[in-house]
């Protein structure tokens, strides 16, 4: 294999479990802070030692989601030197300010969220909650700020060096492989830059994934709780908490797959294309609800709703959504290729496609797990509202209760199907139409330390992995701890308790 | 020369000394963690960083990310350079990190016993690397004309940088020793206060031969002191305060101990910064390849904005690090949830 798919599968396993808890510390945090806030406003203790059971489960991933994430700062400067020096003047400065803002407030804060339930006051315990819940959010800000740049690059311009002297370079320039010594990407716009323009739809699709992990992680070990007739008060409030929470992030997650969608149709046809399987232009261009992609042949294979996919793409059935066959642009090749004749361009063409089928494939399975999750949540909302949610006597709430226990699985493969759709989608680039992943790599870095780090992440994550699932397991069995959570005087002084 | 670049030369300097000064006692703490015999000993030591050591782990991630975004050239020189050593760093710290969370999660004799040598251990490797990093910064690297690493991982561990690893492990265990003495009374303060001594000697040995070893096989030191004799008052300086380290202790002040160790550790970084300027990244044998806080920085535009972040960033950042070590300020106690 190649020192690039080396690199590429490296920097993919790594981030990919990385992953699997931030989004949890996100939702979780949220949650957090909704529990300790009911707390105050209705001085129920129940809420009380809801907050402190669920933080425990937080505390869990958010020590996971940290130890993993200083390997994600390193990353790009051993596996992507070449990228590093191209973008750092952009790229760096978000990764800095999301260290210096976001994680900062977050692990500070955390000391008072875990260790200071005897130590302040209820309200300033609660302000820290808030604070680590905000840090989370603000951190994904700024790493889906500088993800969005590598998607649709804006607010900056190319510069070379020349005799030590930066020359602007036009905004039309295609950078050559040998220009990476003397080229950079950088910042014009800073504001044009953060907000470019998918940061937005992009932030909040991730922010709303994460709320579902978090959301359906409570959900799932509630709905366990009242499978097996325990803490049944406790669960019963939590599975409220959790399923309305759900809801709400379920269906507004939609609304924001939709803004996404047009977004991509508009700044990466070739990623729509790809993800979508479509080949040909054609007007009323039809969206394949699941199948595979036939690249051979380049056809899809699978039901299809005429006209569906023009209608999510431009809001109109006519309008055609560009095939992979007209993507990209004579235009943009011949840019590429000067002096290259059409019969060779259109053979070149095929190179600036992504992964078709793999794109296709994750991107569907993250559509059909998120409506499949909507599903979940309004049997869920149907059956509370029936009040039949809570009678397990019922075969019917029992197959729904289980359904919920497994629903934790949804959000994490959405999400990890998602950023699969979106990094893949993205191929050939890493910066998207301007710099390509192959000529990004470390070029002092060979394919047998990429190996050999390979290895040690795999041992380190499995172990790591196992771990987190077997300490899950246990604190979920041991469940709330009424005894341990005690108020400490103080508090209840100033908190009185009602029921 | 630009000022931003200056003050950026500064700040990652200042970030990276934060990082040494409070991370650098944490893993002390770990490369001592097995010294310590008794369970509850063990817990003790664990949680009295419980609190803070994540976000001590964030002056790293902030400082690389500081670099990465003032100095991209050096960033990507180095981590690419020196791979397969950030990657052993990397598993160490996050082994070191998740055994903090997970020893104390089930009472199992095997169980307890893996975690803590993980956490031992990887504070070990840890200090050690970033040592030996350091080590080879000072020294110089191999680098050709594109700015790209030209050595080998074995030439990474070259005798001088090994030395300056071990100096370093010295130091945070000493560090970590002192920090222990403020945190903890009784039976373990009388176990640690034992320890600070012998540890203080073993740094102070260690750290002379360093500063011998640097004057004989680093010859750029020596030119440039004499080029800049004010770094000397800083050298004086340091080792007023590495030598107020033992006079602290006695007097029975851990805390005055504590700032006498951070303060060292910011004379240390101080004397290297004064004498390195203006390099990012000494290329050894050919100094006309190096990397300077010219050649590898970002555009002063990114420059000046970054700097409006860490105006606006800093200061909080600051103000509220101060709040949560006064909060849990005091002798550690241990309770049912504690790790």
């Amino acid at each position: 294999m190649t020192v690039e798919i080396l690199a590429r599968v490296q920097f993919a396993f790594t981030i990919a479990i990385h992953y699997l808890y931030p989004p949890l510390t996100i939702g979780l945090g949220m949650a957090l802070v909704m529990m300790e806030g009911l707390w105050l406003k209705t001085g129920n203790p129940m809420f009380h030692s809801m907050a402190r059971f669920w933080t425990r489960i937080f505390a869990l991933t958010f020590a996971i989601g940290v130890a993993t994430g200083i390997v994600m700062e390193f990353e790009f400067g051993t596996n992507w030197a070449t990228y590093s020096r191209f973008v750092g003047d952009i790229f760096g400065s978000a990764l800095a300010a999301e260290g210096i803002f976001a994680f900062f407030l977050e692990s500070g804060f955390l000391a008072l969220l875990l260790f200071g339930w005897n130590k302040v006051g209820p309200r300033m315990h609660f302000f820290a909650t808030c604070m680590v819940a905000f840090g989370a959010h603000f951190s994904a800000l700024w790493i889906v700020v500088a993800n969005s740049w590598m998607q649709t690059p804006a607010g900056y311009h190319l510069e070379k060096i020349v005799n030590g002297k930066s020359v602007v370079l036009p905004p039309d320039y295609v950078v050559t492989t040998a220009d990476l010594t003397s080229v950079r990407a950088v910042v014009e716009d800073f504001w044009a830059m953060v907000f470019n323009p998918s940061t937005l739809d992009r932030l909040t699709h991730v922010i709303l994934g994460a709320w579902m992990a978090g959301a359906f992680l409570i959900v799932s070990i509630s709905a366990f709780y009242i499978l097996r007739r325990r803490h049944l008060e406790f669960a019963k409030a939590s599975l409220k908490i959790g399923l309305g929470f759900a809801a709400v992030a379920s269906v507004l997650q939609m609304v924001s797959a939709d803004f996404t969608a047009k977004g991509v149709a508009r700044n990466q046809p070739i990623k729509l294309a790809a993800m979508e399987g479509v080949y040909q232009t054609v007007p009323f261009t039809p969206m394949t609800l699941f199948g595979y992609v036939d690249e051979k042949n380049e056809t899809t294979v699978g039901p299809k709703i005429p006209g569906l996919l023009s209608i999510l793409a431009w809001g109109t059935p006519a309008k055609p959504v560009a095939g992979l066959r007209d993507l990209p642009s004579e235009k943009f090749l011949s840019a590429r290729h000067p002096g290259v004749s059409p019969e060779e361009l259109a053979a070149l063409r095929k190179s600036y496609w992504p992964n078709a089928p793999a794109v296709f494939q994750f991107y569907h399975i993250m559509i059909l797990v998120g409506v499949a999750l909507l599903g979940l949540v309004a049997a869920g909302c149907f059956f509370w509202w029936r009040g039949w949610l809570f009678d397990t006597g019922r075969p019917l709430t029992r197959w729904l209760l289980a359904a919920l226990v497994f629903s934790v699985l949804g959000p994490q493969v959405a999400n990890q199907a998602g950023w699969f759709a979106a990094e893949m989608g993205r191929q050939p680039w890493i910066v998207y139409d301007l710099l390509k992943t192959s000529e990004s790599i470390s070029k002092v870095v060979t394919a047998n330390q990429i190996v050999a780090s390979l290895v040690l992440f795999a041992l380190v994550y499995a172990l790591l992995f196992a771990m987190f699932i077997f300490l899950l397991t246990r604190k979920i069995q041991h469940g709330p701890d009424e005894e341990d959570d005690e108020m400490p005087d103080s508090w209840k002084a100033l908190i009185p308790p009602r029921a | 020369m630009n000022s931003l670049n200056i003050i950026w030369y500064v700040l990652v300097g200042v970030l990276f000394t934060g990082y040494a000064m409070l991370d650098g006692f944490d893993l002390g703490v770990g490369v001592l963690h097995l010294f310590a015999k008794k369970d509850e000993h063990r817990r003790l030591f664990l949680n009295s960083i419980g609190p803070v050591w994540d976000g001590n782990e964030v002056w790293l991630v902030t400082g690389g990310g500081a670099l990465f975004a003032a100095f991209p050239e050096a960033y990507a020189t180095v981590f690419s350079g020196f791979y397969l050593a950030f990657m052993l760093l990397l598993c160490s710290l996050i082994f070191r990190a998740v055994a903090i969370e997970f020893r104390s999660k089930e009472e199992w004799t095997w169980w307890r016993q893996f975690w803590d040598v993980a956490f031992s251990l990887g504070s070990l490797v840890s200090a050690l690397l970033i040592g030996v990093a350091m080590g080879n910064i000072v020294r110089g690297i191999p680098l050709d004309a594109n700015h790209e690493f030209a050595g080998t991982f074995l030439g990474l561990l070259n005798p001088y940088s090994l030395l300056m690893g071990i100096t370093t492990v010295l130091l945070f265990a000493m560090h970590g020793a002192i920090y222990l003495a403020m945190k903890t009374e009784g039976e373990v303060l009388e176990i640690v206060s034992r320890w600070i001594p012998r540890l203080i000697a073993l740094f102070l040995a260690s750290y002379l031969l360093f500063n011998i070893y640097t004057l004989v096989d680093v010859p750029w030191v020596l030119e440039t002191v004499r080029a800049r004799p004010y770094v000397v008052l800083v050298v004086g300086a340091n080792v007023l305060c590495v030598l107020n380290i033992p006079r602290e202790i006695h007097k029975g002040r851990p805390f005055g101990g504590f700032l006498s160790s951070c303060a060292a550790m910011a004379l240390m970084m101080a004397t290297f910064g004064l004498t390195y300027f203006p390099n990012m990244v000494l290329a050894n044998p050919d100094p006309a390849n190096s990397l300077t806080i010219t050649n590898a920085a970002s555009t002063q535009k990114t420059l000046g904005i970054m700097l409006v972040i860490a105006i606006i960033g800093v200061p909080i950042v600051l103000a509220y690090t101060a709040s949560i070590y006064w909060v849990f300020r005091g002798k550690t106690t241990l309770t049912k949830h504690s790790y």
